[in-house]
């Protein structure tokens, strides 16, 4: 590969891994800081990824749109409509014990999946959505370092708000309830409020990453939001890179895409026949990893400072 | 009314099926006290296990359903052994995840070995029997008769066995089924063996009835868990009723809302369970 084109793939993977980071954060608020385990994380990105599209793309007569709004509202959009998504999730699903609510979530993805695989006066069903603008487009065309920036400065924003809300009075309450959750009732802490605050909080940052997704790639369809890409993924760069870390679930977020897109690079020099089947195998090799990683190094690479 | 009796016929075929993985679930969750989320592809597995039984021996799916029983059994407990075991003095959401993990590794397996395109175990249309305008088909007679049986023999084995009293006693006090002498590592392998096979047989029934993909019972996971949950996780006899009941809302549902829906319908009476009474509809006895 010549450097230039180094550079280029170099440039792509940060980006790629600079989105699953924000979302890491979003999942290590939920599951970290608070200990709620969210399986639907595809679902919360989802939403923030077609409420950004939808908001931001031209006119097409066969679906809700052309509202030509400018990226940043979109942003916002996504982060508004996945916080509202997750409260009236968590509002539901907030008395439920830990295993309970990990079914409750896979279900809610399952069904945001369906609504927008079905509703196609909304999403444009299979088909997807094409044309989304990209971060200053209109001036620049597709940009691959103007799209780097902006995920750089989300990432490093979502970083600070979450590190500042893990070392308030908010994220030592949410520590308490994780650690013992009748001694923080015992202390008259409201506990199923703090905890879907984590919850929202942690899926709006997942709905911003979904956004991000969007814009990065100018095109969205159902089959981006499967479980096994962006939940598990996430899961496995949370766990490797260490639970209650947020510097490690950054880590992790660009180790595994590391190992996931190098991966990719090998198989793709499979013989044709085998190249079909690759992207199995890697997730065989991922859900070993998880395994490997709970078994020998439970709290990751950057395990959780208290 | 035909239309009605109809989608019932239908919802009594899924319902066994989502029964046959609802005890398994509800009998892990009570032993080892976690969420199995890998075991909806273990029931895939077992569905594709059977194929390979088909397709090399050239067996009726009668005759390949004992052998895929028994191979999803061993690799339950093979799994158990190489992973899960490690994880029995961890917190319950560290199996949670592993299980998780599991799904997948199940599932890309299976996507390895066989290719992500659909099987189906015999080419060819079988012809409805037809009794009052109620359309039957032969394949569903079989799948609801041999639920039946297994569950009978799933009854037996529970009540009369001493492994099965083990087993009932170790999931309602695991510390006083310890003290009182019972083997519970044994209990824990014989567990896995039981929820494998009959995951499999739930797996070949629900390839009968569809066809296979990897993703063919990993759809289903839901209605599964919400069978188990309505009839009270951990009492394998709710999940029976739990999934017979989901099976004929869920197709009484495609009369009013987008057949597409149907999961969800599945999810929202879950959902209104956990709420309303997290213990499962049929009260428990004690």
């Amino acid at each position: 590969m010549e450097l230039g084109g180094l550079l280029n793939y170099a440039i792509f993977f940060a980006t790629f891994a600079g989105i699953f980071a924000v979302v890491a954060l979003g999942l290590n608020v939920q599951w970290g800081l608070s200990g709620q385990l969210n399986f639907g994380i595809a679902g919360f990105f989802a939403i923030g990824a077609y409420a950004s599209a939808i908001l931001t793309s031209p006119q097409v007569a066969t679906r809700l749109g052309g509202f030509d709004m400018p990226i940043i509202v979109g942003l916002f959009a996504a982060i508004a409509f996945s916080a509202l998504a997750a409260w009236a999730v968590g509002w539901i699903t907030a008395g439920l014990r830990t295993d309970y609510l990990a079914i409750a979530t896979i279900g809610v993805a399952e069904t945001i999946r369906l609504v927008v695989k079905n509703e196609d006066w909304l999403t444009n069903g299979v088909r997807g959505i094409q044309a989304i603008p990209r971060p200053a487009g209109e001036w620049f065309g597709p940009n691959a370092w103007i799209m780097l920036s902006v995920v750089a400065l989300c990432l490093a924003l979502a970083y600070a708000a979450i590190e500042a809300a893990r070392a308030s009075p908010w994220g030592r309450l949410q520590l308490a309830i994780r650690e013992n959750e009748r001694g923080a009732t015992a202390a008259g802490k409201d506990v199923a409020r703090a905890r879907l605050e984590a919850f929202v909080l942690g899926a709006a940052f997942m709905g911003l990453g979904g956004a991000l997704y969007a814009h990065f790639f100018g095109f969205i369809s159902p089959e981006a939001f499967g479980p096994n890409f962006s939940t598990f993924l996430v899961w496995v760069m949370l766990i490797a890179g260490g639970s209650g870390n947020n510097r490690g679930a950054i880590l992790g977020s660009f180790v595994i895409w590391l190992i996931w897109s190098g991966t990719e690079i090998l198989t793709n020099r499979l013989p044709l026949e085998f190249v079909t089947q690759a992207g199995a195998l890697r997730l065989l090799l991922i859900g070993l990893l998880v395994q490997l990683v709970l078994i020998f190094r439970p709290k990751g690479l950057l395990p959780e400072k208290l | 009314m035909t239309d009605f009796v109809q989608l019932i016929v239908f919802g009594i075929v899924s319902g066994a099926i989502f029964a046959l993985g609802g005890i398994g679930i509800s009998v892990i969750f009570g032993i080892l006290r976690f969420a199995h989320l890998a075991h909806g592809d273990m029931m895939t597995l077992g569905a594709y296990l059977a194929l390979a039984a088909i397709s090399a021996l050239q067996l009726p799916v009668l005759a390949a359903l004992p052998l895929a029983m028994i191979g999803t059994a061993a690799t339950a407990i093979a799994i158990d052994w190489l992973f899960y075991r490690r994880f029995r003095r961890a917190r319950p959401v560290i199996l949670l995840i592993s299980s998780f993990g599991m799904a997948l590794v199940l599932r890309s397996a299976i996507q390895l070995i066989w290719g992500p395109g659909n099987h189906v175990y015999e080419s060819g249309i079988s012809i409805p029997y037809v009794l009052f305008d109620i359309r039957i088909k032969p394949d569903h007679v079989m799948i609801v008769g041999c639920t039946v049986a297994i569950i009978v023999a799933f009854h037996l084995f529970l009540t009369y066995t001493r492994l099965g009293k083990a087993m009932r006693a170790m999931s309602d006090d695991p510390d006083l089924a310890r003290v009182s002498g019972v083997d519970t590592e044994r209990v824990v392998v014989w567990t896995w063996a039981i929820g494998g096979a009959l995951a499999a047989a739930g797996g070949v029934f629900l390839a009968l009835d569809t066809q296979l993909n990897p993703l063919l019972c990993w759809n289903i996971l839901l209605p599964m868990f919400a069978a188990a949950i309505v009839g009270g996780i951990g009492r394998p006899y709710g999940a029976i009723a739990g999934g017979l009941l989901i099976g004929i809302v869920e197709e009484l549902s495609t009369a009013v809302i987008e057949p597409a829906y149907k999961p969800a319908v599945a999810f929202i009476i879950m959902i209104v369970v956990l709420i309303w009474r997290p213990t499962g509809i049929v009260r428990s006895q004690t």
